[in-house]
């Protein structure tokens, strides 16, 4: 992934400054996932889902949209067959994340990648992702970072605790935790454009992925927006001082002792 | 206690794993042609932009009937997305959407 020379160059990052980026990063997103987990841990528990399966839901399947449509389903009194399918049309976007962190992770053991794998979420790869491409390369303790202390944990334990004691606390989106979430995703797209592609690409992704939503059904608006929104990027021209693919992005003001000569978007 | 479900959750994972393991197992990822790298480059901002998106308008039913949704959301995301793009930080910015909705829905506007 080069560019032509006559671009300017950005400086990866360092990776102890990048490290401390997302972890700060991920605080919020502990915060939207402990909230979403606790929501679904009572909502299983509404359903009657017996504590150790509701857990077997988060620990073995570990995708939020999912575990929560099968609660629906399962109360609807649908065949294990039509929550299997909807599951696996609910989940296709993760290709689209697997794909992207791919060129990334391609020099890792097959085993490891595969362990990797099943801890892929929207959150981990938006966390991942970005951290990556700020310092320019794979960074593995990062992504286990992301994907294990920032979301798997909070996400079982959440889990457990609303299945568990659910009922004596208050209602999560009454302390807007339920807003997290989509605003860490709009949040972590704006720290990802760095030039007109792929600002164009998130424009089109999101307005592709309502309309589709909308017509349809939002899991196929999510991956409709994700499958589009690149195509309307590549489409768009590069202006001509623009940072070359490996350019790295910046959260917030950089850090002391950082001279990186990019600024996104 | 019940643990009947626990091969349904199975089946569920059986169903998702595929999704996240097969791209980045399969070989010679790398060697991509460039217009297929850049495309992927792009994946990250249009699917994360597309998640907020359609989690902040897009409302469904007990039947999974789409609508259109308006609420406190739009305004608590736009708020997170102009403080991390004047580069204040993305905790900042969740913790404001956080708490304009919070605010919102203690007053009754929302």
């Amino acid at each position: 992934m080069t560019e032509s020379s006559g671009r300017q160059r950005s400086v990866p990052m360092d990776v102890d400054a990048s490290r401390r980026r997302l972890r700060i990063d991920g605080l919020g997103i502990i915060a939207s996932t402990s909230g979403a987990g606790f929501v679904y841990g009572l909502a299983a528990r509404a359903a009657g889902f017996s504590p150790i399966e509701a857990s077997s839901m988060s620990v073995i399947v570990f995708a939020g949209a999912s575990q929560f449509a099968a609660i629906g389903f399962v109360l609807g009194g649908f065949s294990w067959l039509g929550v299997v399918l909807l599951t696996a049309f609910l989940n296709a976007r993760h290709a689209l994340y697997s794909a992207a962190l791919a060129p990334y992770l391609v020099d890792q053991p097959r085993l490891l990648r595969a362990a990797l794998a099943h801890v892929l979420t929207d959150e981990s790869f938006a966390l991942s992702i970005a951290h990556f491409r700020r310092i320019g390369r794979a960074d593995l303790p990062g992504y286990w970072w992301a994907a294990i202390v920032t979301v798997f944990i909070p996400w079982n334990l959440a889990t457990l605790a609303g299945v568990l004691i659910g009922g004596q606390i208050p209602d999560p989106s009454r302390f807007g935790l339920d807003v997290i979430f989509p605003a860490a995703m709009a949040g972590l797209a704006v720290g990802l454009v760095t030039g007109r592609r792929e600002l164009t690409a998130a424009l089109a992704g999101a307005i592709s992925g309502v309309a589709v939503g909308l017509a349809w059904d939002p899991a196929a608006g999510i991956l409709a927006g994700g499958l589009l929104g690149p195509v309307v990027g590549l489409a768009t021209p590069r202006r001509p001082r623009e940072d070359p693919p490996e350019a790295f992005i910046v959260f917030g003001p950089t850090p002391p002792g950082e001279s990186d000569g990019t600024v996104p978007g | 206690m019940s643990t009947q479900l626990v091969w349904l959750a199975v089946l569920m994972a059986a169903a998702t794993y595929p999704w996240r393991a097969v791209p980045l197992l399969v070989p010679a990822v790398h060697r991509l042609p460039r217009a297929a790298q850049e495309y992927l480059r792009l994946v990250g901002p249009a699917v994360l932009a597309a998640l907020a998106a359609v989690n902040a308008m897009v409302a469904i039913d007990s039947t999974r009937h789409p609508s259109l949704h308006v609420g406190i959301e739009w305004p608590a995301i736009a708020l997170c997305v102009l403080i991390v793009a004047a580069r204040r930080g993305l905790l900042l910015g969740l913790v404001a959407a956080a708490g304009l909705a919070a605010l919102a829905r203690a007053l009754g506007l929302a």
